[in-house]
């Protein structure tokens, strides 16, 4: 009995279980449901125990047990030893080194040009499916995580209808490549309908961006949520200018160049198109790139960090705000290009609304903020699917419950993701202590009525 | 309201840079300012003081576009130009926007320092100062000639305004990990890139101790003489009120109660009354709804 208040108050004493073994039990559990759920076997309608006899009337239980223990123990012992602060002491020289050279700007260039050697190199000696899964998937998703972390990494506006600008972008390309019900009477070059697309999607995100930007957080992500409703809805139920729900009525034609005596046509060979590919990206991050060091960018930061001040300091928020958001928009819109060309077909359910969010949790996986992160992300989050399928290494109908665990550990264990900005970093470790904003999604503490 | 400052708009050859005319806020049934007149000359350095909750703050965020008052009219000329803060019919008013503000020169800092914590000294300052040039985005991603000179002429304004409030060792280091009195002047530093013609400073001394109080003093001084930037300070600290001020304006319940020379106001048996007789009020209502920052 303690007092508190000058009250007596029952505390009720829980026996001491020692942690380790509390530890101990916790990595068990997660032993024996991996196993579960690695399990190959499929019960039947009627027989639902089949699954659980093959997870744990096997041999296998035993191992995945055992290597649950031997993984606590291993933990364990990194506890006792402190092994993590002695090992963040001994190469805490070396961390400072590393962070000098790798600040410095040739130590930048030459990362970038392995990357890009890498990237030019690297997918040539790949299987087809890689390569495919290279171009559909990767190329894809990295140009849309680039674009999408503009709005939501840098201006810090939450974006749900990202996609509906992808299916812009695609379905401005079938237009005027006359692959659509309704046409305009000539027939365009995919490389022409490049910047038209990009200027449509501007467009687009201007008028969506206008009336909805001076709303908040959470407001703005219901109101892109609903335009991204109403742009798939139009292309499902205007049958006679969309097609519907059948999609293009003719292929959308691949790139081609016809000019200066250069003839070239793009074809369903993948490797052309991973070229065409990263040429758009290589492209998209120089200029981003630029835009983030630039005072654009810094004013994003400002709004996102404390918009009142930003205000007050003569950042004219609303306009930044609507500036991220069509740039944002018209990279969706390159990259629906690019998409359509590449597949040849579209239709409304190319573009579900899941993919706005899958875009999302790219971005806040690669580190909000960073493009190298961001692509990294990306890149990574589409590829493993296909190594998951390719490899054999989990069922085909799992693997979107894979991705999404390596998420939750990763939000759990490393909240600003896989290659942070510094900026980011430092804003996420104020917001924990309570200092500053880390997004302009929450209401400022004291912000405007 | 004795003396309260309000002239008629005619009788001055040279109209005031800040005319505030019988300005009424209300938040639902709280009356946070209520006929306020205030005018600021050319080149002074004013103080509004007052018991908490009394409406200063209230007042800056009505100048500034934070807050459309119900009533009233605020004026802001520079260079014979007149504007409007706060324009529209009596059913639908409108305030500048704090960015346009800003733009026609009129800065301010806050009560609760906000400065962009994540960020340098240096691009704390530079974000505001930018704000002049009219660099773009593309500019910006195909790095055009003038945005480079644009850059390049923020950076040494960025570094003069530093160096001129004492900053330069620090312009590197974190917002956030700087001292409260040094966060302070970074503030009037990133107020001062915005060129503007007045500045309000909204209790620049909370907070600092009496060596950086005077420091804060002198820069005050200076900006006024060096910049000829016309000062407009809220504060509680009487010493510095009484030494920097050349007026004096007081609020109490949203009301100017006395208007005058420090030294006459500091006599005024309104003033001392109201000071006196809030003591306790202060302290059983810990500041008012309407006095909450901005």
């Amino acid at each position: 009995m303690s007092q508190v208040g000058g009250l007596p108050v029952r505390v009720k004493r829980s026996r001491k279980v020692d942690p380790r073994l509390v530890r101990l039990f916790g990595w068990l559990v997660l032993g024996a449901l991996l196993r579960l759920m690695t399990v190959t076997t499929e019960g039947t309608a009627t027989d639902h125990t089949l699954v659980l006899d093959a997870a744990f009337k096997s041999t296998a239980l035993i191992w995945w047990l055992l290597g649950a223990v031997a993984v606590w123990a291993l933990t364990e012992l990194w506890r006792a030893r402190k092994v993590g602060s002695l090992v963040s002491d001994r190469t805490a020289g070396a961390r400072k080194q590393w962070r000098t050279v790798s600040d410095r700007k040739l130590t930048r260039q030459l990362a970038v040009l392995a990357l890009v050697l890498a990237a030019l190199i690297i997918p040539n000696l790949m299987s087809e499916f890689y390569q495919r899964v290279l171009v559909d998937q990767v190329a894809v998703f990295v140009l849309l995580a680039v674009g999408l972390n503009v709005v939501v990494g840098w201006s810090g506006l939450l974006d749900l209808g990202y996609i509906a600008f992808f299916a812009i972008g695609a379905y401005t390309t079938a237009y005027f490549t006359g692959s659509l019900p309704v046409t305009p009477g000539f027939r365009l070059n995919p490389f022409v309908i490049l910047p038209i697309a990009v200027i449509v999607c501007l467009i687009a995100g201007l008028l969506l961006g206008a009336p909805t930007l001076r709303l908040r957080g959470d407001y703005l992500a219901i109101v892109t949520l609903g335009f991204h409703e109403i742009v798939q809805l139009f292309l499902v139920n205007k049958n006679n200018w969309t097609g519907g729900n059948q999609g293009v009525s003719k292929p959308i034609p691949h790139f081609s160049i016809n000019i200066f005596g250069i003839h070239y046509q793009w074809t369903l060979d993948s490797m052309p198109y991973w070229y065409l590919f990263m040429g758009m990206l290589a492209i998209v991050v120089f200029l981003f790139a630029r835009l983030e060091h630039s005072k654009v960018g810094r004013s994003w930061t400002a709004i996102r960090e404390d918009e009142v001040a930003a205000a007050a300091s003569g950042v004219p928020t609303v306009k930044y705000k609507l500036m991220a958001f069509s740039i944002g928009a018209s990279t969706s819109g390159l990259a629906g290009v690019l998409y359509g060309s590449r597949l040849g077909y579209i239709n409304p359910a190319s573009f579900p609304v899941v993919l706005s969010i899958t875009v999302l949790s790219y971005v806040i996986f690669g580190g909000m903020g960073a493009i190298i992160g961001v692509i990294a992300g990306a890149a990574l989050l589409t590829f493993l699917p296909a190594v998951f399928q390719e490899q054999n290494l989990v069922r085909q109908e799992d693997i979107p419950m894979w991705i999404g665990a390596i998420l939750v550990v990763m939000m759990l264990f490393r909240p600003q993701g896989l290659i942070p900005s510094r900026r980011r970093r430092r804003e996420l470790r104020l917001a924990q202590q309570g200092i500053a904003d880390a997004d302009a999604m929450s209401e400022a503490p004291e912000g405007r009525q | 309201m004795s003396d309260t400052g309000h002239e008629p708009r005619h009788a001055a050859p040279t109209p005031p840079l800040l005319a505030v005319r019988a300005v009424t806020l209300r938040f639902g049934g709280l009356t946070s300012l209520n006929d306020v007149n205030l005018t600021v000359e050319r080149g002074a350095i004013q103080a509004v003081i007052g018991p908490n909750g009394a409406g200063k703050t209230s007042l800056f965020n009505c100048l500034t576009g934070v807050y459309t008052p119900q009533l009233g009219s605020i004026e802001f000329t520079s260079d014979g130009v007149t504007t409007q803060l706060v324009t529209g019919t009596e059913r639908r008013r409108r305030s500048k926007k704090p960015h346009m503000v800003s733009r026609i020169g009129v800065a301010r800092t806050f009560q609760n320092i906000r400065l962009f914590a994540a960020l340098s000294a240096f691009d704390n300052v530079k974000i505001a100062a930018e704000t002049r040039h009219r660099t773009g985005p593309v500019g910006a991603m195909l790095h055009l000639p003038n945005a480079q000179a644009n850059d390049r002429a923020t950076d040494e304004r960025t570094e003069d305004l530093l160096d001129f409030v004492g900053l330069e060792g620090v312009a590197d280091e974190l917002a956030s990990s700087l001292s409260y009195g040094v966060q302070r002047r970074l503030e009037i530093a990133r107020a001062l890139a915005t060129d503007p013609q007045l500045l309000l400073l909204d209790e620049p001394a909370a907070g600092t101790n009496p060596t950086e109080k005077r420091e804060l003093e002198q820069l005050i001084r200076r900006i006024n003489a060096e910049r000829d930037i016309t000062v407009l300070l809220i504060e509680h600290d009487m010493r510095l009120v009484m030494s920097i001020a050349d007026r004096v304006t007081v609020l109490n319940f949203g009301k100017v109660i006395a208007h005058g020379r420090p030294a006459q106001v500091q006599q005024d048996p309104v003033v001392v009354e109201a000071y006196l007789g809030s003591a306790d009020e202060t302290e059983a209502e810990g500041g008012e709804e309407a006095d909450r920052g901005d």
